[in-house]
């Protein structure tokens, strides 16, 4: 059959000779080749202290944004719930009342707005979908929890907090 | 009095070594394959000694409802103990020996060959049939290497003329017998990684094919025991190949003896887990084709030459 490429090499099949059935100079190269290792950087981060940079475009833990007067920018639309290929966001929408001007942007807000970090595949089409800047991924990742109920982040896990104020 | 103290100081010593080699080997290994290692616990993750210690006395002690109990119970203290037993005849300084026996080096042959029983009988009691391979190439392992071991020793006996490893050890004086035994030394050393099971002589265990072999069945402290007598088994060839072919305590003098005796002994321990960092393990067959067609003959040739120099040299 013809060769696709001239890449091949044949296997050397020949027999062993007396030097390479004793394997011991095969042996003495290898731990040399180990031994050198020592000297070589480390792979390790050693991860609380130390971390590994992300991307620019690292995609991680979700924040519900506020505009420049603290006010939510989210009005439950839901397009980020559609867009969602995993469906792991779910809301409820709620009309403003009077005098709360300054807790949300527009008539309408996120009464309940919840994203299940268990199904949630960090693809940022949420991010993408959403036509009031209110939801974007940050460079954090999820923490562990002991229960599955820790991972439905509501909205006091997701809303950035308000300026001055800690979380 | 004294020899109260000697017997608890080389228990103490010795099982100390093994436990800490958990960590060297670790770290040794991590070092190797360019990570860190554990190095949390403690200063320089030393702490993980302890860690894994406490975590094996507390596991759960699981006989399986179909092994053999008694026999299954008792396997893994053989190896514990016979590996003991063979440290009792090394000196590690002049005067410092448990059993300054005449035939120490017999004694020695007799108790590593003793260590197999602990796999052949802990792979047939678990009653698995994993287990049982892995006891199977355990003892078929150990009579092929336990031959040349013993033949790999005899130059050294011919050279020093005694099986006293008192005396072997002054009969070096002038030069460690690595330089007049170069092939013993490395059979010896082929048939203790044989000996130990350690890779990449592990078949017996051989996780990749044999899910641990032997030791399968055993959890908790049996497992450790297992763990502590391999441990054990690599000190105890290093201390013996220092002994026999690397002058044991003899050094220069401004170090004592037992630092010397320490100091070579842990240069081997760091052979053993290079060997272990390098080597893959090779196929059963390829294992015995080397034993016995390789390393016996070169063995007996050695045995030969030395024994032909050796008369040559007396008359």
């Amino acid at each position: 059959m013809q060769a696709l490429t001239n890449r091949a090499k044949p296997v050397d099949r020949r027999p062993m000779t007396f030097m390479e059935k004793i394997y011991l100079p095969a042996i003495a190269k290898g731990m040399g080749i180990t031994l050198k290792h020592i000297f070589q950087k480390k792979e390790t981060v050693r991860y609380p202290e130390q971390k590994r940079p992300f991307s620019p475009v690292f995609r991680g833990l979700h924040v519900l944004n506020r505009d420049a007067e603290g006010r939510e920018n989210c009005t439950a639309c839901g397009l980020c719930a559609v867009a969602c290929p995993a469906e792991a966001i779910t809301m409820e929408a709620a009309e403003r009342k009077p005098g709360e001007e300054n807790l949300y942007r527009e008539e309408k807000y996120a009464a309940r707005y919840e994203i299940n970090m268990l199904r949630c595949i960090f693809c940022g089409f949420c991010e993408e979908a959403c036509p009031k800047d209110a939801i974007y991924l940050t460079e954090t990742f999820a923490p562990a929890h002991y229960k599955r109920e820790g991972f439905i982040y509501g909205k006091k896990d997701l809303l950035v907090p308000m300026p001055g104020e800690k979380k | 009095m004294q020899h109260v103290w000697i017997v608890l100081g080389v228990l103490f010593v010795f099982l100390n070594i093994a436990a800490g080699l958990i960590w060297v080997e670790r770290r040794l290994l991590a070092l190797w394959q360019d990570r860190l290692g554990p190095n949390r616990a403690g200063p320089l993750g030393l702490f993980i000694v302890l860690a894994d210690t406490l975590k094996l006395f507390f596991k759960e002690d699981w006989i399986p409802p179909f092994a053999d109990k008694w026999v299954f119970i008792l396997a893994p203290t053989v190896v514990v103990a016979s590996v003991l037993m063979g440290l009792a005849i090394i000196p590690f300084a002049p005067g410092i020996v448990v059993a300054d026996l005449n035939v120490g080096l017999m004694f020695f042959l007799a108790m590593s060959s003793l260590g197999v029983y602990s796999i052949v009988l802990g792979g047939w009691a678990s009653n698995n049939k994993y287990s049982l391979l892995g006891a199977l190439r355990g003892a078929s392992q150990m009579i092929a290497y336990e031959v040349f071991m013993g033949l790999s020793l005899m130059g050294v006996v011919m050279l020093s003329r005694s099986f006293n490893l008192t005396e072997i050890v002054a009969a070096q004086e002038k030069i460690w017998y690595v330089f007049l035994q170069p092939v013993g030394f490395i059979i010896f050393f082929i048939a203790g990684l044989a000996e130990t099971h350690r890779l990449p002589f592990d078949i017996p265990e051989a996780e990749s094919e044999l899910i641990a072999g032997f030791h399968a069945e055993y959890s908790g402290m049996k497992f450790g025991m297992f763990f502590i007598g391999e441990y054990l088994g690599i000190s105890l060839i290093s201390a013996m190949t220092v002994t026999l072919f690397f002058g044991g305590w003899l050094g220069p003098a401004f170090l004592p003896p037992v630092v010397w005796f320490f100091l070579k002994t842990f240069l081997f321990i760091g052979l053993f887990i290079l060997l272990r960092a390098s080597l893959p393990r090779p196929r059963y067959d390829q294992l015995m084709a080397y034993g016995w067609k390789l390393l016996l003959p070169l063995v007996l040739a050695n045995l030969l030459i030395t024994g032909a120099v050796a008369l040559w040299l007396k008359s």
